[in-house]
């Protein structure tokens, strides 16, 4: 690589991080399938602590903020060293970052289940909680920018742009969205009332979701797809001008989860224009992956981290079609509040997220440990088995989501309505099931994962790599 | 370009650049009229009805009920009137959810009688057999806490006395525990005897239930 040696680099925060999101993915995803299985079978809701309605909030808390969080801040620590040449600056506040992290992240998942929700989506932490994601959001936000201006590589690279992005949109959403007063230390309300309140909720929900589930990834994306395949980045030009507006159009946005509700009308259709806009700088990074590849997608063949990449982004371009669309009105009416907008999600968190995720760990999980991956047949087994899991269930969200809106809308020639609520939830029972078995296969592959990881800085080093 | 070389510079554009879409689609908005209409039909939360509204976020309800009936022919069928901007004016947070597993809840209020919602909440499947909502009979065997009553009204600005607060849950605990209370059977059935009465979670989160889009059918009435 660069010749310097990785022994300046500090590399143990993210090993820490790396697998303190196996730990928070693995968790994530055992909640996720006990809630998939209460879905077509109540009895699973044993206890209040069980319930679904506690459970859920888990699980997107879980996977967003505890497996999404720790994959970012892994793949970042190791970026932001690997492209400008310094170690991190701090590297003791990065290892109280971590330890403050997971605290954080395993008080949050205990508060949830003991029901302290503030019911705002993806930012349901209670205060005290809150200001532990500031406090350890400013910790990185330190070493991110430390690293930055001691920099030894004059031009920041794309992927850099991205964590820039990323860590300061973050601080601005989180903070606005969770002003709240309170009431004692396990409740608050928060400072907007009604419209306003769903506002600033959505904007929040959006951007959160843009800013950890599609910003820095493609900061991993742009750098490890050209690591591991040995191809430059296809276009440098087409990456800037995807960069700069997808973080403009990005925050018009959010509106486009709240159509057809008391939301004055003009915020509904200014974000269904910037939502459409959005399909350009979307797909100008997923061409830019695309074409970084051509002449050598027979590495889809040989280079097992390839596939990943490839597919991840194809799931990232899918996501970012079909999230347009559904926000038209028309569609909206027909697709919101039903399963087929979980299935959006799920495609979006499953394929493009993990995936890429994934592949970035392979990639520099042995790098930094001074190893062999421990078994590439094993990943490629861990790769077919969240594709096919992910898709099963992905697709069967859609069909359940385009059944149940099509039966809420039927109507007898009298007019009145041909269902009653109940007729249309319990016709979705047997995707519920097909689902929940999906979910499994998923489950297994990311044991998969998990195991080929442990098992890779279980061997001895083998130095001279890299 | 220069800036690719100057990560504070970098920095500070990106933050201006997301803040544009921001200032315009929220900031603004927040201080518009139409985004905070009043009625003089919608009121603020009784004490009991607020800390029913807080059971059902700490149970987090919102995750399969949506609150907001969307202008479309089925749904105003299915559910009733659309809902509209104002009556939301004393909602902190807003419950407006994203899914509807279960059916819209933002036109419950009045649709059934207090009993109906004791034994649905205590077996749902009891109810409807097919359902796949949990059970909340265990809310029955939780007396009220109404120690931070007063100031969570105070907090949200309803304008309530000490005393007003006081009032209204012994108010609330005289209506449920009176022999002449409609809804005494089915409330007993889910209620054990030490609890009788007293204000438990159950009776608190009927209350919020059964206010639920009531002041908006007034409003519509005026009409």
């Amino acid at each position: 690589m660069s010749g310097t040696s990785p022994e300046k680099y500090n590399f143990t925060i993210v090993r820490g991080f790396a697998f303190s999101a196996l730990f928070w993915l693995i968790i994530g995803l055992i909640v996720g399938l006990w809630i998939a299985f209460e879905m077509f079978n109540p009895a699973l809701n044993l206890t209040p602590w069980l319930s679904f309605g506690r459970l859920r909030v888990v699980h997107t808390n879980g996977l967003g903020l505890g497996f999404g969080l720790a994959g970012i801040f892994a793949t970042s620590y190791y970026i932001l060293q690997r492209l400008t040449r310094v170690p991190l600056p701090f590297p003791r506040l990065a290892q109280a970052h971590l330890y403050l992290f997971n605290t954080v992240i395993a008080l949050g998942a205990l508060s949830l289940f003991a029901g302290m929700n503030t019911t705002k989506e993806y930012a349901e932490l209670e205060w005290p909680l809150d200001i532990g994601v500031v406090v350890l959001w400013v910790m990185f936000a330190v070493n991110v920018f430390g690293t930055l201006i001691k920099r030894r590589e004059n031009q920041m690279y794309v992927s850099l742009w991205y964590i820039i992005a990323m860590t300061v949109t973050i601080a601005i959403l989180y903070i606005v969205n969770n002003l709240e007063i309170p009431v004692t230390l396990f409740k608050s309300y928060t400072i907007y009332a009604g419209v306003n309140d769903a506002n600033v909720e959505w904007w929040y929900g959006h951007n959160i979701v843009g800013f950890i589930f599609t910003v820095p990834i493609l900061a991993m994306f742009y750098y490890f797809l050209p690591k591991s395949t040995g191809l430059p980045i296809y276009s440098h030009r087409l990456s800037i001008v995807s960069f700069w507006a997808l973080i403009f159009a990005y925050l018009w946005t959010g509106a486009h989860h709240l159509m057809l509700t008391p939301l004055p009308e003009w915020i509904q259709t200014v974000a269904i224009a910037f939502s459409i806009f959005l399909i350009a700088p979307s797909w100008g990074s997923v061409v830019n992956g695309y074409y970084t590849l051509r002449g050598n997608w027979d590495q889809m063949r040989t280079n097992y981290l390839a596939k990943f990449f490839i597919l991840g982004i194809t799931f990232y371009g899918l996501q970012t079609l079909q999230g347009p669309l559904q926000g038209l009105r028309t569609l909206n009416a027909f697709f919101h509040y039903t399963d087929w907008v979980i299935g959006h999600v799920h495609m979006g968190t499953m394929g493009w997220v993990t995936m890429i995720i994934s592949a970035s760990f392979y990639y520099m999980i042995p790098r930094i440990t001074e190893t062999e991956l421990y078994s590439i047949k094993l990943a490629n087994t861990h790769f077919w088995l969240i594709l096919v899991g992910q898709l099963t269930w992905t697709i069967t969200m859609w069909v359940a989501g385009i059944q149940q809106g099509a039966m809420w809308k039927a109507t007898n020639p009298d007019g009145s309505l041909m269902y009653n609520f109940l007729d249309t939830l319990t016709s979705l029972y047997p995707y519920y099931r097909l689902r929940f078995a999906a979910g499994v296969i998923y489950f297994f592959g990311i044991l998969v994962f998990a195991w080929n990881l442990i098992m890779t800085v279980r061997q001895k080093p083998q130095p001279n790599e890299a | 370009m220069g800036i690719t070389s100057k990560p504070v510079v970098f920095a500070v554009l990106s933050a201006v650049v997301i803040l544009i879409g921001t200032i315009v689609t929220v900031f603004v908005p927040l201080f518009m009229p139409s985004t905070q209409p009043v009625s003089t039909f919608v009121k603020p939360y009784t004490a009991v009805e607020q800390e029913g509204r807080d059971i059902y976020m700490r149970e987090g309800c919102n995750n399969c009920h949506t609150q907001t009936v969307r202008p479309l022919r089925t749904e105003v069928l299915r559910y009733g009137e659309y809902s509209k901007a104002e009556e939301f004016a004393y909602d902190r947070p807003f419950l407006w959810g994203s899914r509807r597993t279960g059916p819209d809840l933002n036109r419950i209020g009045g649709k059934y009688p207090d009993s109906w919602h004791y034994k649905h909440m205590q077996s749902p499947q009891g109810m409807f057999e097919k359902s796949n909502m949990p059970p909340y009979g265990w809310l029955a065997k939780n007396r009220l806490d109404t120690t931070y009553s007063y100031k969570k009204t105070s907090i949200l600005g309803y304008g309530y006395s000490k005393n007003d607060v006081r009032q209204q849950i012994s108010q609330y605990k005289e209506t449920v525990t009176n022999i002449a209370y409609p809804s005494k059977e089915s409330r007993d059935q889910v209620t054990p005897q030490e609890l009788r009465k007293e204000l438990t979670e159950m009776d608190a989160i009927i209350a919020y239930l059964q206010k639920l889009g009531r002041d908006v059918k007034k409003l519509e009435a005026t009409k």
